[in-house]
């Protein structure tokens, strides 16, 4: 119900929206939740568990009970949701309606549903669990449903740098900002609202003279036009974390009325030097029986309604508190010509007096009626027991101090037994401190002095002057709070939103779940969206009580962050489908994509699958046919994706024999060695060739999968082991395209473009030169991954697409063509060449038949451990080649390696298989592979299953090198 | 956490790798024995307190070492790998 005459929104335009599909009208400015209550309506939910009708509790982001799905978005508390022109909000978790909701009948099994009720229950038969207990039980206990559709909605996400985070915009947070944007400092004040000024927008005491309201809209104003500050309305700050990161959470357009291209969320990470915690505190209800009926509010939260938006939840109003600050509601209520049906403070001697309305001291709620709203409450105090009709109650049981923030590094608030409250410890957040209402100051005047004092601190710390600022007047009277009441029997929720009641605390504590943080997980008691804002502190007086013991020796659960929920797809922005990866394109890419190429990922690049021609009808076809012109003509394939590395300096040779289990110092200038790096622990790291362009100058390449990893351990080598060489190592993998071209005929075709001489005395197997390439400084290298004669030409990336185009339609011209990474595959596995497949992390060069490769005569990286006796037995998984003994054979990759006659168990394993390919070149299936004590079973027959695919096959083990073995090829 | 990097300044953790404590800083030579070599290769303190670590700044490929609590994360200093190693 509006009431005339009050509310900062009094003159704004009136706004449609729906709600369950009835059409409402609020005022612009209006939140869901109080433009509902301007319309009459209390009823918006229906609780997660029993299914009990619940009305809106506050008047903030702790909202435990109104929660609702609006165009989609489930769970959106109706307290901070502003309404647009046309919004469509539905309530969730009730069928057919709210107002009839079927699963209602839970209530009235609450008897058999308290705390570890399922744990209990539905222990036995097991198997039932997951196909019937919990798909029922997750049905009947529930909040909003999820669309079941990709988010494809625009998150984004930001970075910010400042000298001091404001957190917090009420009087306290913006006396702070004040203080430090006139100090020049660089400033960023953040909060939660759409609109500045926290409670100032919710009392009526007036600051400086005025209305609250008018001094925080003069700051707001004063500040927005300052340079050095940004102002973050909207926007939640959400965790602290180390080095004065914070998390925060900006609404850019959720809540809003959507414009296009508009982000739903923002996720800031806002590194600050200094930070001031200006939260604010939440309001704690009181329990009693049947306190959760809709109508039933705390009671800064309808002073708020009250005085910000004029609205009430109905014309009669109870007040019930055991504190001062809910006499304040009782006089904004009164004073907006409402009746006040009694104020009730549990403090004090048992008696009535009369103040405008009647105020009853001494005095405790023990019950209230209304089915689907509050139309009752029973009163017992002085002259025994009484009912008053009301249309709303405001409960307050004191307020706790947002202490969420501080205690995110792993710091414990602290309990004050005059506040009733936890409070944060100095210095549990380096940097931060709080202030306000945060730090336990609750009147107006003190919320400025102390957010004075805060900035004072941060600027201090910051080398910056205080400037003169005067506290504006304000009221200073913070008033007293009593203990927490309860009543007693009767169903008296804590925990709003997982149905949590002073029993099943009780019942807790009986089981002994004793301990606070057993007692939160057995009751699921703050584990709801709202984490326990509400209900954090209550509860701990009922254990405390329960236990016998002060709250203080209690203690409390750990707040962790965010604070509120964080979405997914804000703390992901930019992470959805392409944006998941960065994607490395080689400088071929687009004429692969031309010529009809699947690409295949390998690391983050992407490189082609194989390259179809019109008839053939698999990848298999494409890829038979690219071997052969391979092994018959010639092929050509974009490199460019190997790790490349320059390596200079007057150690560069030292360096690289360091860095390589075999020699490179002994390396001709011109010529290129195949090098093998190990870990410190002795097994292989990677491999790649070495080429020598000068005497202190060798380019190195990597795997595709292993160049950033050997780029950072050459770095690491350099800088942290050896910084005695004078050596300097860069990636150059971007800046050069590297194209191989492979086959009988490649030099032929190589000579066309590079002007050098290419005869076999000039530039033989392994050799490298520098050399132009159509005009363009380039480089060659002799080099084969295939066993044919090879080159790789080298030149600067700008000119690797065309020299790609040209070498691919001069190939086609003789017959060859492209050829992607499934021929390469076969190719290399055909001449036993290793790949990660076989270098996994868990080989040393002894089992890929590489020790010799580990130069006796030098200190290597990896070389003490390669010597240690396990890993030179005689025993180990080593390489070998695997063929089908009938042609038809399979060999699959993954597959493993049994004793001819042998049972395919895990205790009969000899080996495995790590590369698998169909050889066209053979006509057979071929594969490499690792077999205990496989160098000397070269001709024996293994069993090769393959359970996953159902693969049985017979195989001989080989030579890994089936091609060539002479390499009579290669070499020409 | 933010770590500073003697060449960019002070970055988010997140451009950083962690290898690990310092021991890398002291490499026994080839031939100091198994046992030696088995304490660099797989053997670590794991303290509660100040701990000297080797960090990579991805960006600009600088190894640093990084005394840090591991009880509090604060950083109490930065110095080039290179220079510790000398």
């Amino acid at each position: 119900m509006r009431v005339p005459g009050r509310g900062l929104t009094q003159d704004a335009r009136l706004v449609p929206f729906t709600f369950d599909g009835k059409g409402h009208a609020g005022r612009d400015g209006d939140t869901l939740a109080s433009a509902l209550m301007g319309e009459g309506v209390r009823l918006v939910a229906r609780s997660f568990k029993y299914h009990r009708p619940r009305g809106v509790l506050s008047a903030g982001s702790e909202e435990p009970n109104a929660l609702v799905t609006v165009e989609g978005v489930p769970n959106t508390r109706a307290t901070v949701q502003e309404i647009w022109d046309g919004m469509s909000a539905r309530s969730q978790n009730a069928w057919p309606s709210l107002a009839i909701d079927a699963m209602g009948v839970n209530d009235l099994l609450d008897p058999f549903l308290g705390a570890g009720f399922y744990y209990k229950t539905f222990m036995w038969p097991r198997t039932l669990w997951e196909r019937l207990y919990e798909p029922v039980i997750r049905r009947a206990a529930g909040l909003g449903r999820l669309s079941g559709h990709a988010d494809d909605a625009p998150f984004e996400k930001a970075w910010a740098h400042c000298d001091l985070l404001v957190i917090g915009a009420g009087p306290a947070g913006l006396m702070a900002a004040l203080v430090a944007a006139r100090a020049g400092a660089d400033v960023i004040l953040a909060d939660e609202g759409a609109r500045m000024g926290g409670r100032l927008l919710a009392e009526v005491d007036p600051v400086e003279g005025r209305a609250p309201h008018l001094w925080a809209d003069g700051v707001v104003a004063e500040l927005r036009e300052m340079p050095n500050v940004r102002l973050l309305p909207r926007t939640t700050v959400t965790g602290a974390y180390d080095g004065g990161t914070y998390g925060a959470l900006e609404r850019v357009g959720l809540h809003r009325a959507p414009v296009a291209h508009r982000p739903v969320e923002c996720f800031w990470r806002i590194v600050a030097k200094r930070a001031v915690l200006a939260a604010g505190a939440i309001e704690r209800p009181l329990a009693f029986p049947d306190n959760d009926r809709p109508g039933v509010m705390l009671a800064g939260s309808v002073r708020t309604y009250l005085n910000r938006w004029g609205v009430v939840p109905g014309p009669r109003i109870a007040v019930y508190g055991n504190n001062d600050d809910a006499h304040r509601t009782a006089r904004d209520l009164a004073a907006a010509g409402l009746k006040v049906a009694a104020l009730i403070d549990t403090r004090g001697e048992a008696r009535i007096e009369e103040a405008g309305f009647p105020v009853m001291t001494g005095a405790r709620v023990v019950g209230t009626r209304g089915r689907l709203g509050l139309a009752a409450v029973t009163v017992e105090g002085v002259g025994g027991r009484r009912e008053f009709e009301v249309d709303g109650l405001a409960v307050s049981g004191g307020w706790s101090p947002a202490v969420h923030l501080t205690c995110h590094l792993g710091g414990k608030p602290a309990w004050d037994e005059r506040l009733q409250a936890f409070l944060p410890r100095e210095g549990a957040v380096p940097g931060l401190v709080a202030c306000g209402a945060a730090n336990g100051v609750f009147s107006t005047a003190g919320c400025l002095r102390d957010g004075l004092r805060a900035a004072g601190e941060s600027l201090e710390a910051l080398g910056l002057a205080v400037p003169p600022v005067e506290v504006p007047e304000a009221e200073g009277e913070a008033g007293t709070v009593g203990p927490f009441v309860l009543a007693s029997g009767g169903r008296q929720f804590v925990d709003f939103q997982n149905d949590v009641t002073v029993k099943d605390i009780r019942l807790s504590a009986q089981e002994g779940f004793q301990s606070v943080e057993h007692m939160k997980r057995y009751t699921t008691l703050g584990m709801a969206t709202d984490q326990g804002k509400t209900s954090n502190v209550p509860a701990l007086a009922v254990l405390a009580e329960a236990l016998g013991s002060p709250v203080a020796s209690t203690g409390t659960t750990t707040f962790r962050p965010p604070y509120t929920p964080v979405s997914i797809s804000a703390m992901g922005a930019g992470g959805q489908g392409v944006g998941f990866a960065p994607q490395r394109l080689t400088t071929s890419h687009q004429a692969a994509l031309q010529r009809g190429a699947p690409m295949i990922e390998a690391g983050l690049w992407y490189r082609p699958s194989y390259f179809p021609r019109p008839g053939e009808l698999s990848w298999r076809q494409a890829c038979d046919r690219e071997v052969a012109m391979v092994r018959h003509s010639v092929g050509v394939c974009d490199v460019s994706t190997l790790g490349k590395i320059d390596v200079q300096g007057p150690d560069a040779a030292a360096f690289l024999d360091f860095v390589y289990s075999n020699t490179m110092s002994t390396l001709p200038v011109g010529k290129v060695r195949y090098g093998l790096m190990l870990r410190e622990d002795g097994f292989v790291m990677d491999d790649g060739t070495c080429a020598r362009l000068g005497l202190q100058h060798y380019v190195v390449t990597t795997t595709t999968a292993a160049a950033a990893q050997v780029m950072r351990h050459l770095d690491f080598v350099a800088q942290v082991l050896r910084p005695d060489f004078d050596v300097q190592c860069v990636s150059v993998t971007e800046q050069w395209a590297q194209v191989s071209i492979a086959g009988p005929w490649s030099r032929e075709m190589v000579q066309a473009v590079v002007e050098a001489d290419l005869s076999d005395e000039r530039l033989p197997y392994m050799g490298c030169a520098e050399a132009a390439v159509l005009g363009v400084p380039g480089r060659v290298f002799r080099i084969s991954f295939s066993g044919e004669r090879a080159y790789e030409i080298a030149v600067p990336a700008r000119y690797g697409a065309s020299l790609w185009r040209l070498l691919v339609a001069q190939a086609e011209s003789l017959g060859g063509g492209a050829y992607g990474l499934e021929a390469l595959n076969v190719l290399r596995i055909e001449k036993g060449f290793i790949t990660h497949a076989e270098i996994h992390g868990r080989t040393t060069a002894f089992d890929i038949g590489m020790e010799r490769m580990v130069a006796k005569g030098k200190d290597c990286v990896g070389w003490a451990s390669s010597r240690r006796p396990g890993l030179l037995d005689e025993n180990r998984e080593q390489l070998v080649g695997l063929r089908p003994l009938v042609r038809t054979g399979q060999i699959t990759a993954g597959a493993h390696l049994y004793g001819r006659d042998a049972a395919a168990m895990r205790e009969n394993g000899q080996g495995y298989v790590t590369s698998a390919c169909w050889s066209p070149t053979f006509e057979t299936a071929l594969g490499l592979g690792f077999l205990k004590g496989g160098r000397a079973r070269h001709g024996e027959v293994v069993r090769l299953v393959d359970a996953m695919r159902a693969v049985e096959t017979l195989v001989e083990v080989t030579e890994p090198v089936f091609l060539d073995p002479e390499g009579g090829r290669m070499r020409g | 956490m933010r770590v500073a990097c003697p060449f960019c300044g002070d970055r988010d953790r997140r451009e950083f790798t962690v290898q690990g404590d310092d021991t890398s800083l002291r490499r026994p030579g080839r031939d100091a024995g198994p046992l030696a070599w088995h304490d660099y290769v797989h053997l670590r303190d794991n303290p509660a307190g100040r701990l000297h670590e080797i960090w990579h700044h991805d960006p600009c490929g600088a190894w640093v070492v990084v005394e840090r609590d591991t009880v509090t994360h604060a950083v109490h200093g930065v110095t080039l790998a290179r220079e510790a190693a000398r």
